[in-house]
């Protein structure tokens, strides 16, 4: 794998982002271990350390939890990774407003644009 | 657990003051970036941490043994020069450090020989500059040291093999460990390390997480650097 960072922030929050993206599309499933801080470490050519902040942050919001002896496991609680993925979307969903709006566009016209965007998609 | 202390740690040559009244403090568990303008003390400093160099004042304690034959044991070093016999062939010198340190792993010297796709019986003498610096790189990371002191290991080398040391950095990376390394190739390595140092005229301008400095600063470390020795 690999994963440009954008060096000029901090790496643990960007590591923060890409596993709560990991665990709102289901790369990383409910229950599933965590592979080891060396290993993630390894993947993303990132100091171990950094990788291990993020995890104990991922644990902090209740998205993963250690177990002494085996490890570290993603949450089974599914209301807690549906939010999760409603968080996302709907904080994407504000920086994309926010970025229309700085460029002047209208509520019809970004629906429109949204609209359009989606028809390509399909 | 390891640690590197120094208290005011000055190196001169003749009159040329390479380090000038350093203190620094290094616990292991991390990867230490050294970095500096030419000329700044970095590779004197790591001379003196890699028990290469004797002839300085000040204090320096490696787990509490001065540099010297005890601290050699724990402490792997890559030296800026190369040292070893040129006449040797890349296996004999794999032998010969196999010998020569009770922490060092032979099989893992000879999976590095084959990722930098070197071969065995070539004498070091017959290699490119690049080559001889990988096969010093290699017996360096060959060791499973307590405290591994790196002095440009990824400068001489190309992209690729630049990768293979990097993960080999993270692979021998531990709690217990402690790596200090010197680099002009920030980009690099920016991601690998924990804390940086910035050396200039043989003092420390800046210590810190790399992370608290991009949060601080909001630039790369590399960007950092650049506005601070331009």
């Amino acid at each position: 794998m690999s994963y440009k960072f954008d060096e000029s922030q901090p790496i643990y929050l960007q590591l923060i982002e890409i596993f709560k993206t990991n665990i709102a599309n289901g790369t990383w499933k409910a229950g599933e271990k965590i592979d080891s801080v060396r290993n993630l470490a390894l993947d993303f050519a990132v100091n171990p350390n950094t990788v291990q902040r993020a995890l104990v942050e991922l644990e902090n919001i209740g998205l993963a939890y250690s177990q002494r002896t085996s490890g570290r496991f993603i949450t089974q609680n599914q209301e807690l990774t549906r939010n999760l993925k409603h968080e996302m979307a709907e904080n994407k969903t504000r920086d994309f407003v926010k970025q229309m709006q700085a460029i002047d566009i209208e509520q019809k016209a970004i629906l429109d644009l949204v609209q359009r965007c989606l028809s390509l998609e399909e | 657990m390891s640690t590197i202390k120094i208290n005011n740690l000055c190196k001169n040559y003749g009159k040329l003051q390479a380090i000038n009244n350093l203190s620094l403090e290094l616990n292991s568990g991390q990867i230490v970036g050294l970095v500096g303008p030419n000329g700044s003390g970095k590779s004197s400093l790591l001379r003196i941490l890699g028990a290469f160099d004797m002839a300085y004042s000040g204090e320096v304690l490696i787990n509490g043994f001065k540099p010297g034959l005890e601290s050699r044991k724990i402490v792997s070093f890559l030296p800026d020069k190369p040292y070893i016999s040129e006449n040797l062939r890349a296996e004999q010198i794999i032998e010969l450090y196999d010998g020569f340190f009770s922490d060092f792993n032979k099989e893992k010297a000879f999976k590095m020989l084959e990722l930098f796709k070197l071969k065995p019986e070539q004498k070091l003498i017959e290699m490119s500059k690049g080559m001889g610096e990988k096969v010093q790189v290699l017996l360096t990371m060959s060791r499973d040291a307590e405290i591994f002191i790196l002095d440009e290991p990824i400068s001489g080398v190309d992209p690729a093999s630049r990768k293979i040391i990097l993960r080999s950095m993270i692979e021998g990376f531990s709690e217990d460990a402690l790596m200090v390394v010197s680099t002009h190739l920030l980009n690099d390595i920016e991601n690998i390390i924990d804390s940086v140092i910035f050396l200039d005229s043989g003092q420390i301008k800046i210590q810190g997480s790399t992370d608290d400095l991009r949060e601080q600063y909001g630039k790369s470390i590399n960007e950092l650097f650049e506005q601070i020795f331009q």
